[in-house]
């Protein structure tokens, strides 16, 4: 299967978007080229500006810019733009509900030999806390692209959660994005597997192992963190009785967080979580990364498996 | 040490930095270079302090506040006998203690962790207050990068340091004129750096950072200014001492294959 990194989802969207929509600025903070913003800027640059080593003023400018009636985009490392800039985040952008747009490349455990400091893992619970803002988690570089073309037809805050390495092409051009709906990816009714963002492939892949044993897993992709797809998950609780949520991220204030509570509310069923534990990530290759910290497709098979005990 | 043992150690750490990251497959030369003068002379003549008992209250305190310069840090540490050289090998692997950015519940010899830009002065600043409240003569030096000083903390720090007017501090900005994006000009003009630091009441002093001399000068002359903190903007080459690295953005953050390790090593003999 074809492997693309969703940041250059998020570029080649903007590029297109750039084309017809003088409105379309893009910020970065000198990381053009991870981020791949500078491909925008080889395109436009008049509509680009680089704010050098400030993701704090980065915010502030993406938030005057949009009063003035332009839609900024602003591209950093996601450790950065949703944490070290999360005040301007909160109060100036969200607060205000102003038509910003945040592209945060290199989310997650994938970021590898750079090591805990550049591995955003808490950046879901840091998003989805906030009132007034939408939070993407495209599984891969078409959903990407698709979220970015949306986050730009939205009105208001949109926070858009992008990493560094190549990940299966998994959607089709002709694949729905619908902001606020989860994505059937496979029928199932032993147990459901609702994974975002990578783990959406491995959630794919365990489903056919668990196929080989004769247990049948729905799966359920949540592009759409915030706002979150209630009915999908309601629905899949009292069909199949079972949730296993799965995330590049920490389990608490992430996905497994987000769907339990949904679960709890309104058709509690037992649930397990697949994702990192109260835990700092670490240096390592990306891959070596995935199966440390348990991350892999024989995991969210285990993971089934205990949930399937707890059944009633 | 004297001049010539300086370059001769400097030499060693910069082959210590090829090597480090031609076995990572990753990481940031150029600026681990252009600081590596800067880091020898403290490291190996400035700073008081005990490899075997890194806790030693007395010890000066140092933070690399631009953490992605880890490599420089990490040799400087091995080759005073932290921890033992071959580990610098490891650099970035699974279960190294040798982190990408340094981490300090898992290196002796480093004071706190850094990685995300602008946040080291800070430390530095609460650290030379601390110093000064338990009237120690402990001194605090902290190395920045010229990139990093577009981060609003690094001048929230540079306030508070010359507001409590801690002459135990000494901040280093590594001038190399090159960010990720390019010139620092270009993608953000920080110039001119030496006023902006005066203004916020520091003694400011410009050097040329690969000429022990004018360092060694530069250290003595701030351990001895009184009642201000002191910066020491030292004009740097990006990836010194290795000719196809110097002043290249490129090799900003790029580990050199095996062919261009053995190169770089070449040129360092
Ligand atoms: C808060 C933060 N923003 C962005 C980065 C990514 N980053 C790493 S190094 C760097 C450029 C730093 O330039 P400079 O301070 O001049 O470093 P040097 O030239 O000494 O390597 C950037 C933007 C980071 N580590 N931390
Ligand atoms: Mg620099």
């Amino acid at each position: 299967m074809e492997k693309k990194a969703t940041r250059h989802g998020y570029s080649e969207a903007l590029i297109e978007m750039g084309a017809t929509n003088k409105n379309i600025v893009v910020l970065d903070a000198d990381l053009s080229r991870s981020t791949s913003s500078e491909l925008f800027k080889k395109k436009f640059p008049e509509r680009f500006f680089n704010v050098g080593v400030a993701e704090q003023n980065l915010l502030g400018l993406a938030a005057g810019l949009s009063l003035m009636g332009k839609i900024p985009f602003a591209s950093t490392y996601s450790v950065f733009a949703s944490g070290r800039a999360w005040e301007q985040l909160r109060t100036t952008i969200c607060y205000s509900n102003l038509n910003v747009k945040i592209g945060g490349s290199h989310g997650g455990i994938l970021t590898g030999p750079d090591g805990a400091s550049h591995q955003a893992l808490e950046e879901f619970a840091l998003t989805r806390v906030l009132p007034n803002l939408t939070v993407f988690v495209p599984c891969d570089f078409l959903e990407a692209k698709k979220a970015t073309i949306a986050a730009a037809e939205l009105k208001g805050p949109v926070y858009i959660r992008l990493g560094r390495e190549p990940l299966p092409v998994l959607t089709t051009q002709e694949t729905p994005f619908i902001p606020g709906e989860g994505l059937l990816m496979k029928e199932g009714r032993d147990v459901t597997i609702i994974a975002c963002g990578s783990l959406v492939a491995e959630a794919l892949q365990a489903a056919a192992l668990l196929e080989k044993e004769k247990i049948s897993a729905r799966v359920i992709n949540i592009h759409s963190l915030k706002p979150l797809d209630e009915n999908i998950i309601i629905k899949a609780a009292r069909e199949t009785k079972a949730i296993v949520t799965a995330e590049e991220h920490e389990i608490y204030g992430g996905l497994g967080s987000a769907v339990s509570e949904v679960v709890v509310k309104n058709y509690p069923v037992p649930l397990e979580m697949v994702g990192l534990a109260d835990s700092f990530g670490t240096s390592g290759a990306p891959e070596e990364l995935m199966r440390f910290f348990h991350l892999k497709d024989v995991d969210i098979v285990a993971a089934v498996k205990k949930v399937i005990t707890r059944k009633g | 040490m004297d001049i010539a043992q300086l370059e001769e150690q400097a030499k060693k750490i910069r082959q210590d930095i090829i090597k480090m990251l031609g076995a990572a497959g990753s990481g940031h030369p150029g600026g681990s270079l252009s600081s590596t003068d800067l880091m020898t002379a403290l490291f190996f003549n400035i700073l008081r302090q005990k490899p075997k008992e890194p806790r030693w209250p007395g010890r000066d305190r140092f933070i690399l506040s631009k953490g992605h310069c880890a490599p420089v840090l990490y040799a400087c540490l091995a080759e005073l006998g932290y921890f033992p050289i071959e580990q610098l090998l490891t650099l970035r692997k699974l279960g190294s203690c040798l982190q990408g950015h340094p981490s300090c519940q898992d290196v002796a010899g480093v004071e706190v962790s850094t990685g995300s830009l602008g946040m080291g002065l800070s430390v530095a600043t609460g650290m030379a207050l601390g110093a000064k409240f338990d009237q120690s003569d402990v001194r605090v030096y902290c190395l920045v990068g010229d990139g990093e000083l577009q981060e609003g903390q690094i001048w929230e720090a540079a306030m508070s340091a010359g507001h409590y007017r801690l002459d135990n501090l000494c901040c280093i900005v590594d001038n190399n004129d090159l960010q990720i994006d390019g010139r620092i000009k270009e993608v953000m003009n920080v110039y001119p750096i030496a006023d902006k630091f005066k203004a916020f009441g520091w003694q400011a002093m410009e050097i040329e950072g690969h000429d022990f001399k004018q360092i060694l000068a530069a250290y003595d002359r701030a351990s001895k200014t009184k009642e201000k903190p002191t910066v020491i903007i030292a004009r740097t080459i990006k990836g010194k001492g290795i000719s196809f690295m110097e002043d290249q953005e490129e090799w900003h953050g790029k580990a050199p294959n095996k062919e261009l390790t053995a190169k770089a090593l070449k040129e360092l003999e």
